[in-house]
């Protein structure tokens, strides 16, 4: 059995508490009396700030001077609730890092919440709170959202998307086109946390660990990484698909090849065990706090070193480097010093039988 | 990890790979048979670092891979019928039958769940008696003994709602088939160390008495596959065909007795029919009488469901080495990793798979 267990909802505190209905009924998503309910007592108050609390039909922003970066995601985690974080933390960190991955300052967020019927209200208001937690972490605000709830059985307690919208300075030219033969390749600290962690406590195959996801904002990192070095040409997280897909996709779309070497890349211990008892490669395994940096070897020590000083980075590391051969490929030189190609994977990636 | 790092050794295995790059006066094509060493030879570049000194054709040892056309169809006309829960392991679900895969009759509604060990899926027939749960049972004789143990337990159990789709396959017979063929490139094997660790070694005895080639029990680690090579190019310069023991601190002469025990129990030997190659005699497994009514190909009466192999398919030939993979007439076309025809096709380890993924690929620079 795994050690984790779910937060304690127990110490938990509404400001102003929902009297009558423990659980989701489908009148919460209606847009009466229930739906202002649950946006008073709990989004409001979890989310805290001045454009939400206006409670209009659109949140009305200030223009910006310049470009805009904007991206959404949906997030569907199973379980909710897992080591190191949950759905709230996902559906706040992983837009922010879209955005980051752009070189773009997030700002604001959307929050839509897709909800089951009976899904307890308890653990609504922990996902909120813990989203507005990790908001004030990544400095963004959640300044709209919307709720909707479906019968029970017709979906899986409580889905959510976010969009997010934020500044691009003058002069950040970041894309996945941008990659040169002789480029360095730095990630931001070790591959595959956030993917095992969730494997350790899927239905059917706990398995003891220390594992935790990494999820985090990668906002800072990013920030400072370009004031150190503002032509970075390539930032991508690794989250679903892990290292492997990124880097492919990185190869195929600047129609460069991407040679990494397997000794430098960091993977904690358990990761590499589970990874060996299912027959999974930590290359494909998701991470949701990681960043990839393609940038030119001039500047390679000094975004390494920034890295390293982050909160999110101590383990940030070379892998390899750009190169003009295999274009559109990624490839490795392996632990015993062989070579291998690392292809694009056809689906999820499955434990293996053989 | 303790036996584990050790066996992944940088400057080891460059040593290793260097005595047989030094020793092999020419190059030898030699047969991995289980696809968990192919994987490894890939994922570890070995057959890259042995380059001239071997060859390694890969064979037919990934369960996956060999289950044929017609028992994916019994799987899901089985798992499409109402009410049944469909368990199996997770890389059978996107292996394609002749109109669909199980991932497809899942998303149409069926109930097909990935386990991760038979006595799971026995677990879930015990906690939904008023449904019938059916275990896919594939693999080797290493999948085999927890596939036994789940049968024997639910007889023990009286659980009457759980059955097993049978498709059980052995080493040895395979070996001897590809041996038996007229145009055998084979000249070694490497036996799978974790079939042997089940098993033993002992029935590779006649083999190397009649068809006169080594054979060596190998891990999977990659000095496990190194140390088994080693010792196979070392046989085969020398001209002394026998069987070695590369895999000691897993594998016994004997195997493991009380497993074999259940085995016969719960099993009986059976003809099989292997995806590419065809029915090979006495090949594998099938629920013995004393619990054949837990085979659920009886008691969901699929045993008339047939199914035709393409016949643009050559994966025969390749697994015998005969063909290379861009040797044949459908390889890219007819055939690709989304729409495999056979076997090598199937998994991505697997020879054509393998040759589609990295033919575009020009050799590396190293990185320093």
């Amino acid at each position: 059995m795994s050690t984790f267990a779910p937060p304690d909802l127990s110490q938990w505190s509404c400001p102003l508490p929902l009297r009558d209905y423990p659980a989701i009924v489908m009148g919460h998503g209606g847009g009466g009396k229930l739906s202002s309910e649950l946006i008073e007592h709990i989004f409001v108050p979890a989310f805290r700030n001045s454009a939400l609390e206006v409670m209009g039909d659109s949140s009305v922003l200030p223009a910006l001077a310049g470009r805009i970066a904007f991206s959404t995601d949906t997030y569907v985690v199973r379980p909710l609730f897992f080591p190191g974080g949950s759905i709230a933390d996902l559906a706040v960190n992983g837009t922010v890092n879209d955005l980051a991955m752009s070189g773009a300052t997030p700002l604001y967020l959307s929050a839509g919440f897709i909800l089951e019927e009976g899904f307890p209200i308890a653990q609504l208001a922990a996902i909120a709170n813990s989203m507005g937690a990790a908001a004030r972490a990544a400095g963004v605000q959640i300044v709209t959202g919307d709720t909707k709830v479906v019968d029970k059985g017709h979906g899986d307690g409580c889905y959510i998307n976010t969009a997010g919208i934020g500044f691009l300075a003058d002069g950040i030219h970041i894309g996945p086109t941008r990659a040169q033969p002789g480029d360095v390749v730095i990630v931001s600290g070790t591959i595959g946390d956030h993917g095992m962690a969730i494997m350790s406590v899927r239905e059917g195959l706990e398995f003891e660990t220390i594992l935790k996801s990494d999820s985090a904002a990668l906002s800072g990192m990013v920030g400072s990484l370009l004031e150190f070095a503002p032509n970075i040409h390539v930032l991508r997280d690794p989250t679903r698909g892990g290292l492997a897909t990124s880097l492919n996709e990185i190869a195929a779309q600047s129609n460069v090849g991407i040679l990494i070497n397997e000794r430098s890349l960091p993977v904690l211990p358990d990761v590499q065990s589970a990874c060996d008892l299912l027959g999974m490669d930590p290359v494909y395994v998701a991470n949701e706090g990681k960043l990839v940096a393609i940038v030119d070897p001039s500047v390679a020590d000094a975004v390494l070193r920034v890295m390293q000083q982050h909160e999110h980075g101590a383990r940030a590391a070379i892998i390899g480097s750009v190169t003009s051969q295999h274009a559109g490929m990624l490839a490795a030189v392996t632990a015993i010093g062989g070579t291998r190609i690392i292809p694009l994977q056809i689906g999820e990636q499955i434990p293996r039988i053989c | 990890m303790k036996y584990l790092e050790e066996f992944r050794d940088g400057e080891l295995a460059q040593k290793l790979a260097r005595e047989i790059r030094q020793t092999a006066t020419r190059t030898w094509p030699m047969m991995e048979v289980c696809g968990g060493q192919t994987h490894s030879i890939v994922r570890n570049g070995i057959d890259q670092l042995l380059d001239g000194a071997v060859e390694m054709i890969h064979g037919p040892g990934c369960p996956v891979c060999v289950t044929p056309l017609e028992l994916i169809d019994k799987a899901l006309a089985i798992a499409a019928q109402p009410g049944i829960i469909f368990c199996s392991f997770g890389d059978m679900l996107r292996v394609p039958g002749s109109s669909a895969d199980l991932f497809r009759i899942k998303a149409d509604g069926a109930d097909v769940r990935v386990v991760y060990s038979p006595l799971d899926a026995l677990k879930i027939a015990r906690e939904n008696p008023e449904r019938q749960v059916v275990f896919f049972g594939i693999g080797f004789e290493t999948t085999a003994p927890a596939n036994a143990m789940a049968v024997h337990q639910a007889k023990l159990q009286n659980i009457a709602n759980f059955s097993m789709l049978v498709s059980h396959v052995l080493v040895p017979p395979a070996i001897e088939a590809i041996l038996n063929s007229p145009t055998c490139r084979v000249q070694a094997f490497l036996a799978a160390g974790h079939v042997c660790s089940v098993m033993g070694y002992w029935q590779y005895y006649p083999l190397v008495e009649h068809y006169k080639v080594p054979i060596v029990i190998t891990g999977f680690e990659p000095l496990d596959l190194l140390e088994g090579i080693r010792r196979t190019v070392h046989l085969l310069e020398a001209g002394t065909p026998q069987v070695e023991n590369a895999y000691e601190r897993a594998v016994c002469f004997e195997g493991n007795q009380p497993a074999q025990k259940l085995l016969s129990e719960v099993f009986e030997v059976a003809d099989r029919a292997w995806r590419g190659i065809g029915v090979i005699p006495r090949s594998g497994w099938r629920l013995s009488e004393a619990y054949r009514d837990f085979d659920a190909e009886l008691r969901f009466d699929v045993s008339g469901i047939t199914a035709q192999e393409s016949p643009l398919c050559h994966s025969g030939e390749v697994l015998q080495g005969n063909l290379k993979p861009n040797q044949c007439p459908s390889f890219g076309t007819a055939c690709t990793p989304r729409r495999p025809l056979g076997a090598t096709m199937v998994s991505s380890e697997g020879a054509c798979a393998a040759y589609y993924n990295y033919g575009r690929f020009v050799a590396l620079e190293s990185i320093h």
